[in-house]
């Protein structure tokens, strides 16, 4: 009955526990997947198949898909443990809620970023993306798409109490993830035309730095007070 | 029955107020809870039983007053209370899509348990045989057992129980007020609601604190 567990062994067995349930729940996963794939398919279809103009929209199209699927996924971060009341005893453990929380964040990501991630570039192709803006594209997306789940869960964190807070939690994060689209966008962009892109990077580095570090403890206290 | 409040208890509450939909549910309610305790809210639905736990456990916020852990008010040592407190709210913290194993395992991982034994704590709550089934098939008693489980493992010292012998059968409920008892005889104490009448638990035993409905 030994008691004490490291800060490690209870953040992976957050972690595990919540992959567990997403490979069990196989459609939270696929949803946000199918949305992003469509959104972007649909395009070409939409504006004709001329190649250049092709080339030219696709850093936006495809940020803009992986933007709205990863909103879309977001909802359904805190959902189901607010509502079997799981929320309630990781808000009563021992263990610091921002670690718990970053373990939840990154379960998050791992299920719908990271395959966001692996099937941008068969999107680009389809778009025709030029060939020097893929690495661009990888980049920007491995930076940016953490950011936007750790943004998110601010949202998700102060909205998980209301019936309906899919509208409020839009209009409340949206605005956080404009700058993440400018600066992926125009560094894609910048990549298509040969010219350096490592300062749009750097500020994406620098948001992704800035969210990991602070993101966890706004969460935490936003689920304090959905809670209460 | 309303005690005084002392200093060296466990728990202690010092003139709480609740307000929720501009109604107030209690006031200036002052009790303490001393390690040996068996705590029990009653009152109407809708008195602010349910509240009261969770304003205890540090769950929600009190419109005035404070709850004290060891008398230090439990906002500001919030670690050192929840490693001493286990909280079974109306909803019980089982996930459907997990096996009774792995919801059993989870709960005591987050409180910091290792190395215990799973199947000798299921077996306790009569889950022999249900270890490896998916808590979205157990029955309603069965899901709650689930939850229940823990309780035969925990050294936590404070017990808040929202209405613990929910979907139990007969049986069961004897067996969990034995524990309750048990706990309370070691130095634990136990806040619960119910509206259950409880053979092994005798008023004796029992402190109750009334919340009535009202109308103001």
């Amino acid at each position: 009955m030994l008691r004490g567990i490291g800060y490690t062994q209870a953040f992976f067995t957050l972690l595990l526990r919540d992959l567990k349930i997403a490979v069990r729940h196989r459609g939270d996963i696929f949803n946000p997947l199918l949305f992003f794939i469509m959104v972007v398919t649909l395009f070409p279809l939409g504006i004709g198949p001329e190649p250049q103009m092709l080339a030219r929209i696709a850093p936006g199209v495809i940020w803009v898909a992986a933007l709205l699927a990863s909103m879309l996924s977001l909802e359904r971060l805190f959902k189901a443990d607010f509502s079997d009341g799981s929320l309630e005893q990781m808000l009563l453990s021992p263990q610091p809620l921002s670690l718990m929380v970053l373990a939840k964040v990154l379960a998050h990501w791992l299920l719908t970023g990271v395959p966001l991630i692996i099937m941008a570039p068969l999107l680009g192709l389809l778009l025709n993306l030029e060939t020097q803006s893929y690495a661009a594209l990888i980049a920007t997306l491995v930076l940016g798409t953490p950011v936007l789940s750790l943004l998110g869960a601010i949202g998700v964190a102060l909205t998980v109490g209301l019936r309906k807070g899919g509208v409020l939690l839009s209009l409340l994060i949206l605005p956080l993830y404009i700058p993440v689209l400018i600066f992926a966008t125009s560094a894609i962009d910048a990549a298509g035309m040969n010219l350096p892109y490592d300062g749009q990077l750097a500020i994406i580095g620098a948001m992704l730095a800035g969210s990991l570090t602070l993101a966890p403890f706004a969460i935490g206290a936003s689920l304090r007070v959905s809670t209460n | 029955m309303v005690q005084q409040t002392t200093a060296n208890a466990l728990i202690s509450v010092h003139d709480l107020t609740c307000i929720r939909e501009e109604r107030i549910l209690f006031d200036a309610l002052a009790f303490s809870v001393n390690s040996g305790d068996i705590l029990q809210i009653e009152g109407p639905n809708g008195a602010g039983k349910t509240s009261l736990l969770r304003i205890l456990a540090g769950l929600s916020r009190p419109y005035a007053g404070r709850v004290c852990y060891l008398g230090q008010d439990i906002g500001r040592c919030r670690d050192e209370y929840n490693q001493d407190l286990l909280y079974l709210g109306h909803l019980p913290g089982v996930k459907s899509e997990l096996t009774a194993t792995e919801n059993l395992h989870f709960n005591l991982r987050l409180n910091g348990y290792v190395d215990f034994d799973t199947a000798g704590i299921l077996g306790q709550v009569n889950l022999t045989g249900f270890e490896d089934a998916l808590a979205g098939h157990l029955s309603a008693g069965q899901h709650r057992r689930t939850a229940l489980a823990r309780l035969w493992h925990t050294q936590s010292k404070v017990w808040i129980l929202d209405e613990p012998f929910t979907a139990i059968d007969k049986k069961g409920v004897e067996q969990l007020e034995r524990l309750l008892l048990a706990h309370a005889d070691n130095g634990g104490c136990v806040i619960l609601t119910t509206h259950q009448d409880m053979n092994q638990i005798t008023d004796s035993r029992l402190t109750k604190i009334r919340l009535d409905y009202r109308f103001d």
